[in-house]
């Protein structure tokens, strides 16, 4: 918490060296590392990406990336707009199957199954991998119905009793039953910003996934929202896997165990998240957290 | 393997047979819809294609004067109401000479079109020298000798020729004596009574007049609706019952116009029926909610940056709407107009409820005369019994067709054009 | 043409106006110092010299239009000498017409009583008299006018504040034709609806379940007054809407959510403006293709099958008009089923749906408002369709649910009582009007609930 503070102070109080240093001069000046520094690989990973390449059309948008991702831990993926982050996260469970002229090379394994093997069935992979968004989205539909949605799809319950339990104890988990036990009936579009994020969440864990994929699930929320969604992802760790892309350094210190630094579609630095904020180790990535680029 | 994931796994053969099936649905619909097209088209193709071009018979005409009865050629009203069929009668029967009897003469004379004998009336009205020679005439069939010869030689047995004509009619194409022409009379006469005489031309014109009178009225009140509704009008109770009433109007059933412009324009304004100058008015009411919806979508599309320059240099608002907006707009509008036309060209009902469904042979001359238009002479001919008007009607389908897709193609090819993206 | 000649010698009168309001403008101002001294340009001192010109004596034109004919009628029938003064309104028209005819030229004089033969003298007198009259009004007011115009062009005149009033009233009379076009229809057949219903009595008309309109020539022949029970029509117009809605509901969304969800680039570019030439084509065309392609075909079938098939089966309009309105449907879904954030799909393929899934739990869920206000605009319409019925479907009012036998519909009982000769009192053709009433009701009813359905539901995503 000390260290995002100091950083946050940092990049507040120096717009002028902010605005002196223009992002295209920084990146003549600094090159990237021969290879990611620090540790991207770990020993028992859950996921473990190889040599990814990611194209838009004719344009690529990530080079060359290697890493993995923990049992149960929380990353974070930290870097300027427009650095791949997101691109990456949403790989990770094929959403970008979604945008015709998006293609993916390099291997992506969840524990023993490659994620891009055909024979591997999307379907059964979003289940493992759940993904909760930037914007809230809630369905159309009432609160009940929107946790109630995946497991209806998979048949995790057979019984009414049974979906009234993982509705339950998903919206508890995501620490909003007690504010909306009573009008579950009600539409899940009329809860506010933050109930609404924190209605996804809950959505999602109500299949159980290994993994959650959270791409900067803040962003559209007031500060008080954030801090109880933060909580939230706090009181996961322990649970679920959960990849976390974020604008902001403060809550990637505040909720993660490991941060990945992106830098234009390249993965710069990855470290144990105090390692990162206190002590990065490459230019760019010290240029990034003390504010002088964003 | 969790819980979650061997559950997943049994429920996915399921699901992907249902995803399937969703999806085949969705392409039977979608080849449903084109299948509609193509049978459509090729339907109305492959029965209006045949009524271009139509069968002439070659006789040996006399010309006689006392056959005609004229015994002063210099007389035009002698010219004028001579005798040609007898010319023709007497080429039939010089053909045929074995033909005998009342009804059997009766029937062979039937071969030829009752119009030929105008066809001969206008030569020799040309050429007085003709008189006493002997000529070579191709003269128009009638249509069942048409429909006859343009049938397979199998599908004759089914045709409405009478049983006595056929084998006259065959030796005929046998000798070489008939041949299938160009359909000229098609695009210069107009209604008829006889098949092979019935042209389109009075409905086009007819159309021609009415798609006038709605192009002058209905494109400037709707433009200037729209202006009014865009940049004028104070947003109050009285400009949302203006909107509200667009809106209905749009939808509102054709044939209501048809009744509003029976009531009001004919009993009420004494206006006369069967005119295109009503036919106009009807039809303008009718398209006027399609052009001022879009000419509010295209001036919408102005940026207001552009009306903040011109109010901001001193313009007044109307001087910011004259110079600016409406030549921006103009492009979108006019496409709007186009399909709006292209819309009234094609309606039927509201014409028939003030009675543009007359019989009209004579071309019509203005937007007072009596006509009909090509919509609504196609569905008199759809009513038509005989057979050949089938093929009538449906190439008179195609002439609108025609006329409907160069008009889209225009309004596309405008929009393309003139399109500007801001 | 007497007024169109009138409204040419106006357009002159105007240019002629104009370009002395011009020469003016510049007269007034040399002494200033020239034009830039005027209040507005010298473009605005004329068009106010051509409006004074031009909008009153346009009014003068259009208030004669209006009452010529009825002061012309009111004067002469009064004129007329008390033996042939007619007895009831039918025998008033029918005078008025053979004086009319008489006076065209259309009837010949010798066929006439001599009362009448000098009646029509009268009235081409009197129209040549009114009509003179009228062109020295005319003309006068136009010049008059001009020159009022033209004399008031003074410097400091505020000329453009004037000609941009006038502009925008003309622009707000452009507006208001929507208004008094609907006021129009509602007026002309509610006025011929409640002369309907003093003959026939609402409640027979609307639950009667006997419709025969024709009535017959004597007074003492059977049925004389004819049968105006409209429920036939009703069931019938709502068979063959049912019918339509069979087909188009599924075929227009299906090919909607088909081309918006899966179908590839290319095949969407083509295959959607394919489609939508279904609603380019004239309604005539459907009505031929209907009467001579689809009815045969589906007789043909039905008998092969050892079914009894109209030749004017409910089915084949039905059939027909569903085809039509695919195109409307499928545009309007396709509309409302774009207009669905990508993040709903995003977070329902998110949680493992297949494609199909998120289609049908989340995207028509959330879709739903929009496609039912479509829907029920297409309802309107197939209620209203008037040329395939009246081509492909009967003219026999049966009450029956059969889609193989022949049913009559509203829009075929308007045309078949108002074309051809009618007289404008009999109940046959008030019948039409009274129909129209019912059809613009109900119509005007689910366009209102359609509009308001789509309205809202837009604004949840805007």
């Amino acid at each position: 918490m000390e260290t995002a503070q100091k950083l946050n102070d940092t990049a507040q109080t120096n717009p002028a060296a902010r605005m002196a240093q223009e992002p295209e001069t920084m990146n003549q000046r600094i090159p990237y590392p021969e290879r990611t520094i620090g540790k991207p690989l770990c020993d028992d990973p859950k996921m473990s990406m190889r040599n990814v390449d990611v194209f838009y059309g004719d344009s690529q948008a990530i080079y060359g990336v290697d890493l993995d991702i923990g049992k149960n831990e929380v990353i974070a993926l930290i870097g300027p707009s427009g650095c791949g982050k997101s691109t990456f996260l949403r790989c990770l469970n094929r959403m970008n199957d979604t945008i015709d002229i998006c293609k993916v090379k390099g291997s992506f394994m969840l524990e023993q199954d490659n994620i891009y093997d055909p024979k591997l069935d999307v379907v059964e992979l979003r289940a493992r991998v759940g993904m909760v968004f930037q914007k809230p989205n809630p369905f159309p539909k009432s609160i009940y119905e929107n946790v109630a949605y995946g497991p209806r799809l998979h048949g995790l319950a057979n019984k009414k009793f049974e979906l009234d339990e993982i509705v339950e104890s998903s919206l508890r988990k995501a620490g909003l039953w007690d504010e909306v036990k009573d009008r579950l009936d009600q539409p899940g579009t009329g809860l506010s910003g933050g109930q609404q994020q924190r209605l996804c969440i809950a959505r999602s864990i109500a299949v159980s996934p290994e993994v959650v994929l959270m791409d900067e699930p803040c962003s559209a929320l007031d500060p008080i929202a954030t801090a109880k969604i933060e909580e939230l992802i706090d009181e996961l760790s322990g649970q679920y896997t959960i990849a976390i892309v974020t604008h902001s350094m403060q809550q990637a210190a505040r909720v993660s165990q490991r941060t990945a630094y992106f830098h234009l579609g390249r993965l710069i630095e990855v470290n144990d998240t105090n390692t990162v904020f206190t002590a990065p180790e490459h230019a760019l990535t010290e240029a990034y957290i003390t504010g002088r680029f964003g | 393997m969790s819980k979650t994931t061997e559950q997943v796994r049994k429920s996915l053969k399921a699901r992907y047979s249902s995803e399937k099936r969703f999806r085949a649905f969705g392409i039977t619909a979608v080849a449903f819809g084109l299948l509609a097209v193509v049978v459509l088209f090729t339907d109305i193709i492959s029965k209006g294609t045949s009524a271009f071009v139509e069968t002439y018979i070659q006789l040996e005409i006399h010309w006689d004067p006392e056959e005609l009865g004229i015994d002063d050629p210099t007389d035009p009203d002698q010219i004028n109401v001579a005798d040609y069929d007898a010319l023709i009668k007497a080429a039939l029967r010089e053909r045929f000479p074995e033909v005998e009897g009342r009804l059997d003469r009766r029937a062979l004379y039937q071969l030829v079109s009752s119009g030929a004998g105008f066809k001969l009336r206008d030569q020799l009205a040309a050429n007085l020298d003709l008189l006493g020679t002997t000529q070579t005439q191709w003269l128009l069939a009638d249509d069942d000798v048409d429909i006859f010869i343009k049938a397979d030689v199998e599908d004759r047995q089914s045709k409405r020729l009478p049983e006595v004509a056929r084998p006259w009619v065959e030796a005929l194409e046998r000798d070489g004596q008939t041949d299938i022409q160009w359909n000229a009379s098609f695009f210069s006469h107009g209604d008829s009574r006889e098949p092979e005489q019935a042209g389109v031309w009075a409905a086009v014109t007819g159309s021609f007049f009415t798609m006038l009178v709605t192009l002058a009225l209905a494109f400037p009140i709707g433009v200037a609706a729209a202006v009014y509704l865009e940049e004028f009008a104070p947003k109050n109770r009285f400009t949302d019952f203006i909107e509200v009433n667009i809106n209905n109007l749009a939808a509102v059933p054709s044939i209501i116009f048809g009744l509003l412009g029976l009531a009001i324009f004919i009993n009420l304004f004494g206006l006369p029926r069967s005119v295109p100058l009503v036919g106009g008015l009807v039809l303008t009411l009718m398209t006027l909610p399609t052009i001022i919806i879009s000419a509010r979508a295209s001036i919408k599309s102005v940026p207001p940056s552009i009306r903040e320059a011109a109010l901001g240099m001193g313009a007044s608002r109307m001087q910011m709407v004259m110079h600016h907006v409406l030549p921006l707009a103009m492009p979108g509008m006019l496409t709007g107009a186009i399909i709006g036309m292209a819309q009234a060209l094609g309606e039927t009902a509201p014409l028939l409820m003030i009675g543009m469904v007359a019989f009209i042979v004579d071309i019509p001359g203005g937007p007072l005369d009596a006509s009909t238009v090509l919509p609504v002479q196609i569905y008199l001919w759809a009513d038509s019994p005989e057979a050949s008007f089938v093929a009538l009607t449906s190439a008179a389908i195609m002439v609108l067709l025609a006329f409907l897709i160069t008009m889209n193609t225009l309004a596309v090819l405008l929009r393309k054009r003139l399109e500007r993206r801001w | 043409m007497q007024a169109g000649n009138l409204v040419l010698l106006l357009v002159a009168l105007g240019a002629v106006f104009y370009f002395f309001g011009w020469r003016r403008s510049y007269a007034v101002s040399a002494p200033l110092g020239g034009v830039r001294h005027l209040h507005s340009l010298p473009g605005y001192y004329a068009s106010l010299a051509a409006v004074w010109c031009v909008l009153p004596a346009l009014a003068l034109l259009g208030l004669w239009l209006i009452i010529d004919d009825a002061v012309i009628r009111t004067n002469l029938m009064a004129s007329l000498p008390s033996s042939i003064q007619p007895a009831n309104e039918v025998d008033y028209n029918l005078l008025l017409n053979q004086i009319r005819n008489v006076a065209g030229g259309a009837l010949n004089p010798a066929f006439v009583p001599a009362e009448v033969v000098a009646a029509a003298e009268q009235l081409v007198a009197m129209q040549a008299r009114n009509q003179q009259m009228m062109s020295i009004a005319f003309v006068s007011i136009a010049v008059l006018g001009g020159v009022w115009g033209w004399s008031r062009v003074q410097p400091r005149l505020r000329a453009r504040q004037q000609v941009e009033s006038v502009m925008k009233w003309m622009l707000m009379g452009s507006a208001t034709v929507a208004i008094l076009t609907t006021l129009g229809i509602v007026l002309s057949v509610l006025f011929e609806s409640i002369r309907f219903f003093q003959k026939v009595s609402p409640v027979e008309f609307l639950f009667g379940l006997q419709w025969s309109p024709q009535i017959a020539l004597r007074a003492d022949q059977v049925g004389a007054t004819g049968a105006f029970g409209a429920v036939p029509l009703f069931a019938g117009t709502l068979l063959i809407s049912f019918i339509a809605m069979c087909v188009a509901v599924p075929v227009g969304l299906m090919s909607a959510i088909y081309l918006a969800e899966y179908a590839h680039r290319n095949v969407r570019a083509w295959a959607k403006p394919i489609l939508e030439i279904l609603a380019g084509v004239p309604t005539v065309v459907y009505g031929f293709f209907a009467a001579l392609t689809v009815a045969p075909a589906i007789r043909g079938f039905g008998e092969s099958m050892g079914l009894t098939v109209a030749s004017e089966s409910a089915l084949a309009a039905g059939l027909v008009m569903g085809i039509m309105i695919i195109p409307f449907i499928s545009s309007l879904a396709d509309d409302v089923i774009t207009a669905v954030p990508r993040a709903m799909r995003d977070g329902s393929l998110a949680l493992g749906a297949t494609q199909s899934e998120t289609i049908k739990r989340v995207v028509i869920p959330a879709a739903l408002p929009g496609i039912m206000g479509g829907i029920l605009l297409a309802v309107s319409r197939a209620i209203g369709e008037t040329m395939i019925v009246v081509m492909a479907a009967g003219l026999a009012a049966n009450l029956t649910a059969n889609p193989l036998e022949a049913v009559t519909t509203i829009t075929v009982q308007i045309v078949t009582l108002l074309v051809g000769d009618q007289e404008f009192d009999s109940a046959k053709t008030l019948a039409a009007f009274a129909l129209g009433l019912m059809l613009f009701i109900v119509t005007l009813g689910l366009n209102v609930i359609a509009l308001k359905i789509v309205k809202k539901y837009r604004e949840q995503y805007e």
